[in-house]
């Protein structure tokens, strides 16, 4: 692993950690709401280390804590986590690990080490990238949810402190630089309006597939674009100084 | 908690196919060959989806609207995004609106 503090520039490794600082934070707001509502410390705790994505979790406690059926919660949030098969299409081979390695390297696939490994512009960066934000996450996600269920009893109103618009926020942050291509901010919106239409109708994580669709915005519009102007959206961000 | 049990077995179906998933995408990756422009429609389809996610967590609460406050703070930490602050500033301005506003009465 001490190849990636040489593999990556002081720039992206400064983000990386400031973005599992920012998922430790989002972790003690786990480790305290699960904990108010009711749930043993384990219960945060494991999930955290087993599971590993955060919005699918705080879905699961919310909806077991309000009544809901375990299995029901699981669902729910296994819709949300289904993102995670467009990711793995989405990584070259090779960003992951190889045999043994490849089995934690698995499971360390998360929003944010997607996002950071997707915006390096070569295969020994993007794993770089994708190893440092997938280990510090798999750190800061249970040690923040663990610290957090401790003082979860010393914080009950963890909106009081806005913490709720630190998780869209933190994904906004990681997402910006893709959103400058005009053509991929289009079919984001389009995309965002689809989920926000569903939302009321749809059980929770169905509309942001629903989203899906939004594609083809770009399936249509890059037949008829002339080749030149054709671009990768997010090599295209990372190549920036 | 009522029935522990089942919450462990929610618990245990939420990780297993949270890995399956994981898993399944890469595995299917390493048997299709992607032209360029479909690998960067993947690329644009998890920025979309991460999209949708901004949207529906920033401004609705279950079934309903979450408030004001929230999609604020959100908000003003996509416009500093947008104008390349620090990601530490982004993220710790969204919470700071929203308690804020909070504070002051917003819901």
């Amino acid at each position: 692993m001490r190849s990636i503090w040489r593999t990556l520039d002081h720039r992206p490794l400064a983000d990386i950690g400031l973005a599992c600082l920012a998922v430790f934070f989002i972790g003690l707001s786990y480790g305290a709401i699960a904990v108010a509502s009711g749930f043993p410390l384990w219960v945060p705790a494991v999930q955290s280390v087993l599971v590993l994505a955060g919005a699918s979790e705080f879905l699961f406690v919310g909806i077991v804590a309000a009544g809901g059926s375990p299995i029901a919660a699981a669902l729910a949030g296994l819709l949300v986590n289904s993102r995670h098969l467009p990711y793995g299409l989405a990584l070259p081979p090779g960003v992951t690990g190889r045999r043994w390695g490849r089995l934690l390297g698995t499971h360390v696939m998360n929003d944010e080490s997607v996002v950071f490994a997707l915006a390096q512009p070569d295969l020994e960066r993007k794993r770089a990238a994708y190893w440092a934000c997938g280990l510090g996450v798999l750190a800061c996600w249970p040690g923040g949810a663990v610290i957090g269920a401790l003082i979860g009893s010393a914080v009950h109103d963890t909106s009081a402190f806005g913490l709720d618009a630190m998780f869209p926020a933190v994904i906004l942050a990681l997402i910006v630089k893709d959103l400058r291509n005009p053509r991929t901010l289009r079919a984001a919106l389009a995309g965002a309006a689809i989920a926000l239409a569903a939302a009321p109708f749809l059980p929770a994580g169905l509309p942001v597939l629903l989203a899906l669709p939004a594609v083809l915005l770009l399936v249509r519009e890059s037949a008829v674009t002339p080749q030149a102007d054709r671009q990768p959206v997010v090599a295209q961000a990372g190549s920036t100084p | 908690m009522k029935n522990p049990t089942l919450v462990v077995a929610g618990m245990a179906t939420l990780a297993a196919g949270t890995y399956a998933f994981r898993l399944s995408g890469q595995l299917l990756r390493a048997r299709i060959t992607f032209p360029p422009r479909a690998a960067r429609l993947l690329e644009a389809a998890a920025v979309i989806l991460l999209a949708a996610l901004v949207a529906t967590t920033a401004l609705t609460e279950g079934h309903g609207f979450s408030g004001f406050a929230r999609p604020a703070g959100v908000l003003v930490a996509g416009v500093l995004a947008w104008r390349k602050a620090p990601f530490l500033v982004v993220v710790i301005a969204a919470a700071a609106v929203t308690a804020l506003l909070r504070l002051a009465g917003v819901p």
